[in-house]
């Protein structure tokens, strides 16, 4: 039977992978996925939650969440694109210096 | 039973497209895998009686977001040697080890805590009606906000987007 | 369990036998536009179907043709991408209402495979998908011209699906439900409360975002061939460019289907209400199946007058008798049997049945007019520049989308 631990569990471990995309990686755009994955693990936590004490408030966190990360997105890609303009990399070792 | 099924099923399409777009050098094709990642999520939250978080899962992550990704990386028209997946070291195991570490340790303060199962669910659990009002009574000003931040994104990507 | 498989199978029948349809209507309709004769040469034993014969010669062609695959493509994706364009075109129907719902021994029946109560999310959440077939193609086929292709459509998709969704909101704001059903019972049976009437500004903004969404004509761009010779596609050939062309084809039914859902009533009869066909049932019936007999005669024996020995020297003179003949009779048939059987008397489920089917039709009659719509719009206009496109969704379509819903707001609170 499926209870609210193994979803936990579960959020757990794609957070914990989105964190060793996030560090491990120095591809800027697949640092920015991992992020968009350690932040769909606390949407899965919070919807267990929800679902566990059945209250919709989970819900409109999720809503929330989703919308913060539609404009992190946003926001950096629109970074990357304009660093790679100038620096012609995307690899997050090469951005040392933020002067130009 | 079939809950079971599904949820392992699930469970495994999203934990495996994340460590396949990990491990990815093409960004392209690691942006498609999390895409299927996503789908996996979105049945989770299925089972867990959220169609409408569902929904908008699929719409905004794998419609929206990944879309956005897709486009600058086809734009992007990266170099080859940008595609060099950079090798294992000392650092990045301990990264790893250090993560495998807290992984435990949350599920091991998981598991410790006592809980019943699943309960039956009231009748409009997870509809658009019934998160629409919350979120237009409760949560009406962090609403507003987030439209506030939303909208402060898009003049913000506008801006950066510009060349001088 | 076997009436959800039914449920499933049948939307998905009516669409792939409509697609030949379609492409048919499609050179035919181009060609009446541009006052030519349209494919008429394709025959089987002299019966030409005025030139239906065509798409099944083409679906034998392009099953037999050789299978390429170029060397320098990302195969993984290449062979992944039109399956996903077609699937994500197919799975759109499963919300779809076909009549009103009917009640079976006290239980009711739903005429759509999924009564989902986040309904047009799924449809705008399913259509989002659509971009990922033909980005994934543009850039597995590793061509400059598939690339800008893909990059293209995905731009156009990603700008248009904004004016969509918002002509979508003041439309539910109308209709008060997300769930399609519940849409088209709102909008009521006269044809002067549907909503391209009460939301024409909606209705604008949702069809040419219907337009850029399945990436026909005025907004082709993504494939436009003068440009970037067959865009996404370029590099597909024989079964998997057909899966793009029936992908296509699938998109305009639906966006054609969506149309009629939303903005004209959907399987509304105009003027007859679903408890006025009820009751009617036994006289609707009568009408109907002599309508269909008188209908079926003069229909063959228009044929029949164009019949004319010597025309062509062999079989296809006689196609027209083939098809004119037995019209005749049925339609003979139908109506003496009608006539001697007077009026029927129908039980209520009998009657729930009638007004279902008669439903139907009407919904099956007005997708069938928006794609011609489709298929007419495609033929009169000449294609977007890129700039105007763009242009034209963010710079038009949004801020009347925006306006549209200020205003629908007010006067919603007015009432």
């Amino acid at each position: 039977m499926i209870t609210i631990h193994h979803y936990l569990i579960l959020s757990a471990l794609l957070f914990t992978l989105g964190l060793l995309g996030a560090v491990l990686r120095k591809n800027i755009l697949i640092v920015l996925m991992s992020i968009e994955v350690m932040m769909n693990a606390i949407n899965l936590t919070f919807i267990a939650v929800s679902r566990y004490l059945r209250v919709m408030d989970g819900h409109v966190v999720a809503f929330f969440v989703m919308a913060v990360a539609a404009a992190e997105a946003a926001i950096g890609l629109a970074i990357v694109v304009s660093l790679f303009r100038t620096r012609q990399t995307i690899k997050t070792t090469d951005w040392r210096m933020m002067r130009g | 039973m079939s809950e079971t099924i599904f949820f392992y099923i699930f469970a495994v399409i999203s934990v495996g497209m994340v460590l396949l777009m990990i491990f990815q050098t093409n960004p392209i094709v690691s942006a498609l895998y999390l895409v299927f990642g996503f789908f996996g999520v979105a049945g989770l939250y299925v089972l867990l009686s959220a169609p409408f978080v569902a929904v908008l899962q699929v719409l905004v992550y794998a419609g929206a977001i990944m879309v956005l990704f897709l486009f600058v990386l086809m734009l992007l028209n990266l170099r080859k040697e940008d595609l060099v997946y950079d090798r294992l070291n000392w650092r990045k195991i301990g990264v790893g080890g250090v993560a495998i570490l807290f992984l435990g340790f949350l599920a091991h303060h998981f598991t410790r805590i006592q809980i019943q199962p699943f309960f039956d669910l009231p009748e409009n659990f997870g509809t658009p009606e019934g998160v629409g009002r919350l979120l237009f009574t409760t949560y009406l000003i962090p609403f507003e906000l987030v439209s506030i931040l939303l909208l402060v994104a898009i003049i913000g990507a506008v801006v950066l987007g510009k060349r001088q | 369990m076997l009436i959800i498989i039914l449920k499933i199978l049948i939307p998905f029948l009516i669409i792939f036998n409509m697609i030949p349809f379609l492409i048919w209507l499609e050179r035919k309709g181009s060609a009446y536009i541009q006052d030519r004769h349209g494919p008429n040469r394709a025959a089987f034993f002299g019966i030409r179907l005025g030139g239906m014969l065509h798409s099944l010669a083409d679906v034998l062609k392009l099953i037999t043709k050789e299978d390429i695959i170029p060397l320098h493509v990302h195969k993984p994706f290449y062979l992944l991408a039109p399956f996903l364009a077609l699937t994500v075109a197919c799975v759109t129907y499963a919300v779809v209402p076909f009549a009103h719902p009917i009640e079976i021994n006290g239980e009711p029946f739903t005429f759509q495979a999924a009564d989902l109560n986040v309904g047009i999310l799924y449809i705008l959440a399913m259509a989002s998908l659509g971009v990922y077939g033909v980005m994934l193609a543009g850039w597995s086929s590793n061509n400059k011209y598939s690339l800008l292709g893909g990059v293209r459509s995905s731009a156009q998709m990603l700008s248009y699906e904004i004016a969509m969704g918002l002509s979508l909101i003041s439309v539910l704001m109308v209709g008060g439900s997300l769930e399609l059903n519940n849409l088209v019972i709102s909008q009521g049976a006269t044809p002067w409360s549907w909503n391209f009437l009460t939301q024409p500004v909606a209705f604008f903004l949702f069809t040419t975002a219907a337009f850029a969404e399945t990436n026909r004509n005025p907004f082709d761009l993504p494939e436009g061939e003068s440009e970037l010779v067959a865009g996404y596609h370029t590099e597909y050939s024989s079964m998997k460019f057909a899966m793009f062309f029936m992908a296509e084809y699938a998109h305009v039914i639906m966006a054609s289907a969506l149309i009629a859902l939303l903005f004209f009533g959907g399987w509304q009869v105009p003027l007859m209400s679903t408890d006025f066909l009820r009751e009617q049932a036994g006289l609707g019936l009568y009408i109907l199946l002599l309508a269909h007999g008188i209908l079926f005669m003069v229909a063959g024996i228009f044929l029949l007058t164009w019949f004319k020995k010597g025309k062509y020297g062999d079989l296809r003179d006689y196609e027209v008798l083939v098809w004119g003949i037995p019209l005749v009779l049925a339609g003979l048939g139908l109506s003496l049997y009608t006539l001697l059987h007077g009026s029927f008397d129908l039980t209520p489920l009998g009657s729930q049945i009638f007004a279902a089917v008669v439903q139907f039709m009407t919904f099956m009659a007005k997708i069938l007019f928006f794609c011609w719509f489709f298929i007419w719009i495609r033929w009169t206009l000449p294609r977007f520049r890129y700039d105007q496109l763009m242009g034209l969704g963010w710079k038009v379509m949004l801020p009347l989308g925006l306006m549209n819903l200020a205003v629908t707001g007010i006067i919603l609170l007015m009432r």
